[in-house]
Parts: structure tokens; sequence; C-alpha cells
């Protein structure tokens, strides 16, 4: 156990779907499951903090302030974070720090949020310097566009197959099964998802993620004040919020470039590979410690990225690992036994939280339907548009 | 269909590029991008003015230079779907285009582009050379709006 650990004392989740309610009434449910989950009163929490969400106008700018007003004004201290599909993992280190600098003993973070129905698009407006708008006008590419890119290299590269990535799906969807939180609770078939309409090929609409409503919530503080609350609680073992290192040769969303390596040699360890990396050097922990992952599954193929940037297997190799079964329940390591986005659709700056929420349950073995057996360790990990990584390693 | 069929010139009267200084028209058509003068380092788009993104380098001083025409496939895929705004359509109803991610040697960066119309994902493959071509985007007031795409040379 580390001198840098806090503990998770509460977690609770609004569940997932698409009911177009303003997203306070959704954390809201979140706050207090947590708040009652920890045992603690919402009036002696001393700091919120929220993940911010940018399509739902102030209130969603200033998510920190807006949970704070719509539990009751306490004269809490108040943060809010943005860092896209990172921002809750963001506002979790905001919540972190303050607590490990001493200045805090407890704090509630949240995310919430309430999606528009297809596409993700960025805000109105003609905006002809940010590529984020850019991308749209000049080249119709969306979302899926960019994670069928990575697909379509994975295929070409290591030959992957569409029976592969649909493969991911029935995993997930499987898991996702008993999971009351999760939006999409029905079994799915490779036929199904090879018979879904392509979207952005070689990737179906069974295969990427849905938009989501939803809020999840964690009660995090520090270890004296733990144990004042509870025996055994999960810790929380490191946090990273890591950016890219220059030069950055992986296009990403939602560049239309990447970097030049023309004047500085790249590095060994790519964005991706660097997210989990920093939670590794943090706690002392590596890939081989852990009992599971929650992976940000935007697409099916990109869970398989996934499994080579968090170091479960060499490049390449990822496809033959799921094909063994190690990464369903029942294998070796987990991955996203609660579903994952695939489940869930998501919730922006909900659910890097939601991630947090899965691991902390299957780490005190209250993952019902879905227990991964005797889970000691387990990390998170994530990406967020405009070079936001986000990981959280936590362990009992 | 072909870039040549729809190329600058031969589309409707005044075509212009959907957006100033990214790239040259004609039949070698170009990508502009800033070369920094302190470190070399070239930018996509081009970034006059800015500091440069090497973060060991403070050069503001880039000049203005073109891409290499040819390149090769990084990864490619499709819209199968129309795109939200502000995406305009080019046809009504929609039909589906490629898009492509494509490495360029020199440069050592990754530009993204449309595919040329007509060439589909059957067409393409990573690894793949390409050119750069120039075709219209979408039309106002009838007067085309200019953009970069990638066709396949056909070469191995």
């Amino acid at each position: 156990m580390g001198d840098h650990d806090v503990a998770v004392l509460g977690v609770g989740m609004h569940e997932w779907g698409k009911w177009g309610r303003p997203f306070q009434e959704y954390g809201i449910t979140a706050a207090l499951r947590a708040l009652d989950d920890a045992g603690v009163d919402w009036p002696d929490v001393q700091l919120i903090v929220g993940g911010e969400t940018v399509r739902n106008g102030y209130p969603g700018y200033v998510a920190g302030a807006t949970m704070a007003e719509a539990l009751g004004w306490t004269g809490a201290r108040v943060a809010t974070a943005y860092a896209a599909c990172a921002s809750g993992a963001a506002a979790l280190e905001v919540a972190r720090t303050r607590i490990l600098a001493g200045l805090c003993d407890v704090a509630l973070v949240v995310g919430a949020d309430t999606t528009p129905k297809g596409f993700l698009a960025p805000n109105a407006g003609e905006r002809w310097d940010d590529a984020d708008w850019l991308r749209f006008r000049l080249l119709g590419m969306t979302n899926p566009a960019y994670f069928a890119l990575y697909a379509r290299r994975r295929m070409d590269l290591y030959g992957a197959t569409d029976a592969d990535f649909a493969a991911v799906k029935v995993k997930n969807a499987r898991h996702g099964l008993a999971n009351p939180y999760a939006r999409y609770r029905k079994e799915v078939t490779a036929d199904d998802v090879l018979a879904s309409p392509m979207v952005a090929d070689p990737l179906r609409l069974l295969e990427v993620c849905a938009t989501s409503d939803g809020a999840a919530a964690v009660v995090v503080s520090s270890m004296a004040y733990a144990r004042r609350h509870t025996t055994d609680p999960v810790r929380v073992r490191a946090i990273s919020t890591v950016t890219p290192t220059f030069p950055n040769t992986v296009i990403e969303m939602p560049n239309l470039s990447t970097d030049s390596a023309v004047a500085v040699a790249p590095g060994d360890r790519g964005f991706r590979d660097s997210i989990a990396h920093a939670c590794y050097e943090e706690s002392g922990l590596g890939p081989e410690d852990l009992s599971l992952a929650e992976v940000y599954d935007l697409s099916t193929a990109l869970e398989l990225d996934w499994y080579e940037n968090i170091g479960l297997c060499p490049v390449g190799e990822a496809e033959r690992l799921l094909a063994d079964g190690a990464t369903a329940l029942g294998g070796r390591v987990p991955v996203n036994p609660s579903g994952g986005l695939s489940c869930f659709g998501e919730a922006v700056p909900a659910q890097a939280l939601a991630q947090v929420c899965e691991v902390a349950w299957q780490l005190r073995g209250q993952a019902t339907g879905r227990q991964v057996p005797d889970a000691s360790v387990g990390i998170t990990a994530n990406q967020g548009l405009f070079g936001h990584g986000s990981s959280v390693l936590l362990s009992r | 269909m072909t870039a040549t069929d729809t190329g600058p010139g031969r589309g409707p009267a005044g075509p212009v590029p959907v957006v100033d200084g990214w790239f040259t028209t004609g039949d070698a058509p170009h990508l502009l991008g800033s070369r920094c003068a302190a470190c070399g380092t070239v930018a996509f788009p081009p970034r006059p003015g800015a500091l440069c993104r090497n973060p060991a380098c403070r050069g503001r001083e880039h000049a203005t230079v073109e891409l290499s025409r040819t390149g090769t496939v990084w990864s490619y895929t499709d819209a199968q779907y129309q795109p939200p705004p502000p995406y305009v359509p080019a046809t009504d109803p929609f039909e589906p285009f490629a898009l492509a991610a494509v490495e360029l040697a020199e440069e050592r960066l990754v530009v993204l582009g449309q595919v040329a119309w007509g060439v589909g994902v059957d067409d393409l493959r990573v690894g793949a050379p390409v050119e750069l071509v120039v075709e219209p985007l979408y039309e106002v007031d009838g007067v085309a709006h200019l953009v970069w795409r990638w066709r396949p040379t056909g070469e191995r």
C-alpha cells in the first residue's frame, strides 16, 4: 500500500438509458446512492467535483456547482473538471490531490450527462479554427470513422477479422446481462453483429457505442477518515491523466493530421500505451497483477487495441487473447465485466467514473451475476478527445 | 468517375477552395504546410506565426511549403450514414464516401482526407500508394467549394 492512497468510501450510479431529462436528475440519484453506500451525509462532504458536460449549456459547464445546488447548498468547496471522455477521471484526480494535500478529508465526485440522438457533433456556430468543427465540415469525419481507422489497421496489419470484432460484442453483451445499470441487457450473437448495418467500414452498428444518458458518483476520502467508517476500503492506488508526447504519430480524434516526426523521433511508448503505464509506475503494480480491467470500448476493435495498450498482451496478439477466453468472465483477466460501453453507451462525463464504480464493486465482491472471483486489483483505461489520457488503478 | 471529370475548371463556374491557404489547385495540387525555420518540424494545416509544436523548440517562423503529393495509406474507412452538421451533404440522397489517413514519408506525418469521388474501401488497403487530387466538396449558390482528396495511384 502506498502513501498516496485514497479510499473509495462509496460508489453509486443512475441507470444508463435514453430519457432526455435534465442531467442533474441523474446526477442527484447517483450522488445520493454513493453517499448512502459510503455512510456519509451530504452536509459532511467538504468538496464536490463535477465532470463537465458541454452539450447541456451553462449548468453543464459548471457541473460541480450545478450538482452542489441540486443537492442543496452546504458551503462545500467546489471544482469542475473537463477532459472530454476522461472528465470523470480528471474530476476524481482533483478530489484525490486535494485529499492527499491535506486540504480535505472527504469528497464527492459526480458525472452526469444527457445526450442527443445519433452521432455526437460539435456545438453550433462556424469555427474555421476549430479542428473538431473542421473535421465534420471538410471531411465528414464522425467519431466512428476514427474508430474504424484503428479497426482497419488491425485487419490489414494483424489479420483481425469481422468475426474477431463481433466476438468482442458477443462477450460484452453476455457480461452486461446481469448489470442492473446497463442500458442494453440482451444476448447478442455474432450473426446479429454481422447482420447489423455498416456504419464506418469495417465497423457495424452493433460494434460502435451508443450515446446514453446516465450518471455515476464516487465518494473518496483520506485513509484516516476511511478508517473511522469502514475496515477494508477499496483504495485508489494511482490515477493517470497523461497527455501525448511530441511527436504523437497516431491520428487522434478530432485532428486532421498527426504531428510530424521529421525533427524529433517518436519515443518507444505511444500515447495510448502511456496511459495505463503511468498508473503502473505510480502504484508499483503491473499488468500481471490485474484481476480485471474496464477499458473504453468505443468500438469492438478498440477494446482489442486496449488489451495491448494496458499490457495484457504484445501488439498484434489481442485477437488470440480474446479467442482463448482470457478476457471473458471466467478467464485470466476479464475485460469489461460490467458489459462496457457496448452495454452502456457513452454518457461522457459519467463514463470514466462508471468504470471506477464497477471496479470498486468487483473488488468488494458485490458485482452480482458478473463477479470476477477473488478480484484484488483492477484498472480502468480511457482516452478523451483533445489529448486526455485517463486511467485509475484500484486495489483492496 | 475520377477526379479529372469533376476537377477544378470543369465544375460550376468559379470554383473556390473550401478553406484558404491549405492546398494548391491545378493539375498537380499540393497540400500546404508550415516548416519551422528553427527545427524543421512540419505541420498541416499551416500555422503561420504559431509556436512550433516541438516542445523543445521556440520557433515561430515557419515557411509555407508544399507537402508531398503522394503518400501511403495508414488506414481507411467510409461514411455509410450522412454525417451531422457542419458537414454539408454533396448529394441528395446521401451517397457514402471513403476516407483515408495517409502517411507522407518525407514529412513523416499522417494527413486525413476524403478519398476521390467514386473510390471505395474495396479499392484501398493499408500501405497502398495514393496521390492528392482536388475535387468539389459541396456547392454554395452554384459555386463549387473544393477540397483535397486522396486517390489510389494503382501502383503496388
